[in-house]
């Protein structure tokens, strides 16, 4: 996984609630045995009509084609538990969303492909999304070690994040790597369950 | 004496292999369910690091999105459908999993096959990388969804981490009136605390409506706890838990049935156990609903009539009411009676178990489908079809002018050859309305599998208990 510390890029606004992965990618692009190449079905109902001509989608516009950043409405990523739809974010060059809050698998996913999802306060996001409808002035600074954001003016905001989390972005690092360390642990935890609940090894 | 503990709370502590400073725990895993679209790269990743999967005997796979529910006689169509089912067979074979095949009778839903085999039990840890796994939180087992790299974790040791999540619990007094269902109970949930409602939270369902459901009810309700936003959902294991479990091959058997039993009797949440958040409703007044927009949160009593925008508290949920309704095909004010449907879709992990067919045959027995509509129904898993058929309800539905096919996900999302045209509406009995979920531009419209049936003789949506069985 390729880690995450530093990012300075363009943040496109997408203010729409509860964004399903439905939406991000549909089933249809899913017949695929591959980690790659999924852009192509990125939030394909938003960016094409009924004849799969492009509409207007806001990653398709010029001052948001370079865009790293995605600014999005609450319950982003509900819905079905497709890590497609952080590979087709990644595949497309989003590296980071900001949203007042996320559904939980969908959050979890992005950690694990080094997108970093940041959850912040309704009226923080308000004022990111005004910036981001700005366009090309729009470049934010993403600074997960000091856990901040930099704006376009100047301005800066704070964010929480779990330090576990947060140590594995920095470091992109494997965890079947790291817990394949821990085989004693799981092995004894095995050896007790095994004794008091042996109709699960029958 | 020790504090008292919620059911989530128990199964968790005697799950934890390792805690981190900051709360993390590295929680073992004992079940892991995995289907076709959601694996391929977990065992690829495995491959490319030389990793082996740690128990592959706690494991089971089975192809359900992509089958078609057609005759399978003639195999896989769709070249990309048939190879995302032969690598999930070829995966099986070189890292030792056990996996139904598509000819299997025991083939089906991965929700579905879980408990049918009576491989879900009470107090256990299952994970499937899809977000339905909450479906088996019915048994009293903590059951979730996970993406793929996580499903790759738990292959190569039989563990994940994760973060303790808050305890929920959603009691509903009182028994459900005549003609209500669990889907409809599900439903009114949803629309209740919306579809983030239960974010970070793991729901226990508790109450006399939800002690008085059947397992196939109770797995209708933990299924869609997803759509409430939860990570997972459970009910407490009962006499109708154990009478489930108990004689299915995977079941417990002579003494160990007894120890198991002994165990899961001991997992209930104690008296004065503590939850973060409550909410109560009363059955008595709860209606057969339907869904009108794109999110499961978009419930209305039947009786009820589409949603005026200017109606909605503020401005986002007007906006997202007005693309709602666009995208429908809907007008404000149209009686949800008068909505007319050109398909009927019975099946899915929510919805696609014996007790719902006998539902739909219930309602189906000397009627038609109407004309102007064609109704498919999908059994969740070959054993589903095959009891279904032992009791006669394959001909009801032949006779009916019901399409009754072979098991799968189907139309529920779409994957198949199983798909609405951009435009047609649905009235369907699984769990998601999302744009575009049963094919481009399809419009969904959620119920219970007698309402469907409903709507499928009437050409409309309608009231089941107008249709006097
Ligand atoms: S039936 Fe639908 S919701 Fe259930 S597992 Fe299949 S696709 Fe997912």
């Amino acid at each position: 996984m390729e880690k995450f510390d530093k990012l300075t890029a363009v943040a496109a606004p997408l203010p729409m609630v509860n964004v399903d992965t439905d939406m991000i990618i549909p089933a249809r692009f899913l017949k695929t045995i591959k980690r790659t190449g999924l852009s192509e079905g990125l939030f394909y109902a938003l960016r094409h009509d009924k004849d799969g001509n492009p509409k207007d989608f806001v990653l398709d516009r010029p001052a948001y084609r370079s865009a790293q950043i995605l600014i999005v409405g609450d319950n982003f990523g509900c819905g079905s538990s497709r890590e497609h739809a952080p590979w087709a974010l990644l595949d497309a060059g989003i590296r980071c969303v900001i949203g007042p809050s996320f559904a939980d698998i969908f959050h979890n996913n992005c950690f694990k492909n080094g997108i970093l999802p940041i959850v912040l306060p309704q009226e923080e996001i308000d004022k990111l999304m005004e910036d981001a409808e700005r366009g090309a002035n729009a470049t934010l600074t993403v600074d997960l070690e000091n856990q901040t954001i930099e704006g376009p003016d100047g301005g800066r905001i704070t964010f929480d994040i779990d330090p576990w989390k947060k140590h594995c972005l920095l470091n992109g690092l494997d965890d079947v790597g790291q817990t394949l360390n821990k085989a004693a642990e799981i092995d004894s935890f095995e050896n007790t369950q095994k004794a008091r609940q042996p109709w699960l090894y029958a | 004496m020790s504090q008292p503990r919620t059911l989530f709370d128990k199964i968790w502590d005697s799950h934890v292999v390792d805690q981190q400073d900051d709360g993390t725990c590295l929680l073992y895993i004992d079940r892991h369910l995995v289907h076709e679209v959601t694996s391929p790269q977990a065992f690829e990743g495995l491959r490319m690091a030389g990793r082996k999967v740690r128990r592959p005997e706690a494991t089971l796979a089975v192809p359900d999105h992509n089958v078609p529910t057609a005759d399978r006689a003639r195999g896989i169509e769709d070249e990309e459908s048939r190879i995302q089912v032969n690598t999930l067979e070829q995966n099986c074979e070189e890292f030792g999993v056990p996996i139904f095949r598509m000819n299997d009778v025991r083939q089906g839903i991965v929700h579905i096959i879980g408990p049918e085999q009576g491989l879900t039990q009470p107090g256990m840890t299952i994970v499937c990388g899809d977000s339905h796994t909450s479906t088996h939180g019915a048994f009293g087992a903590l059951a979730f969804g996970i993406g793929t790299s996580e499903v790759e974790h738990v292959l190569a040791t039989q563990t994940l981490y994760q973060t303790h999540a808050k305890n929920m619990r959603i009691t509903v007094d009182g028994p459900l009136p005549t003609g209500v269902t669990a889907k409809d109970l599900i439903l009114a949930i949803i629309g209740k605390i919306g579809t983030a409602g239960g974010t970070g939270h793991v729901i226990e369902y508790a109450g006399q409506a939800i002690r008085d459901l059947s397992m196939e009810g109770r797995m209708t309700i933990c299924n869609m706890s997803i759509e409430g936003g939860a990570r997972a959902g459970l009910i407490a294991p009962d006499d109708t838990t154990i009478e489930y479990i108990k004689g299915r091959p995977y079941a417990p058997k002579g003494a160990a049935w007894e120890q198991a039993e002994a165990f899961w009797r001991s997992l209930p949440s104690d008296e004065g156990a503590r939850y973060d958040k409550e909410v109560v409703l009363s059955a008595d007044e709860i209606e057969p609903l339907v869904t009108w927009g794109t999110s499961p949160e978009d419930v209305l009593p039947i009786s009820g009539a589409i949603p005026h925008p200017e109606d909605a508290p503020n401005e986002n949920k007007a906006t997202a009411i007005k693309r709602s309704l666009e995208y429908m095909g809907l007008t404000p004010g149209t009686r949800l009676q008068d909505v007319a449907v050109d398909k009927v879709f019975i099946g899915s992990c929510t919805n696609g178990r014996i007790e719902d067919l006998r539902e739909v045959a219930r309602v189906a027995e000397g009627r038609r489908v109407a004309d102007s509509v064609y109704a498919m129904i999908v059994p969740g898993s070959g054993l589903v079809k095959e009891q279904a058929e032992a009791e006669g309800l394959d001909r009801i539905f032949r006779e009916a002018g019901f399409d009754w096919r072979e098991p799968g996900c189907s139309m529920c999302l779409a994957m198949n050859a199983d798909k609405l045209n951009p435009g047609e509406r649905c009235a369907s009995t699984s769990n998601r309305n999302f744009e575009g979920r049963q094919g481009p531009g399809g419009r969904t419209h959620l119920m219970s599998p007698a309402m469907a049936a409903a709507a499928a003789i009437s050409g409309h949506l309608s009231d089941v208990r107008e249709l006097a069985c």
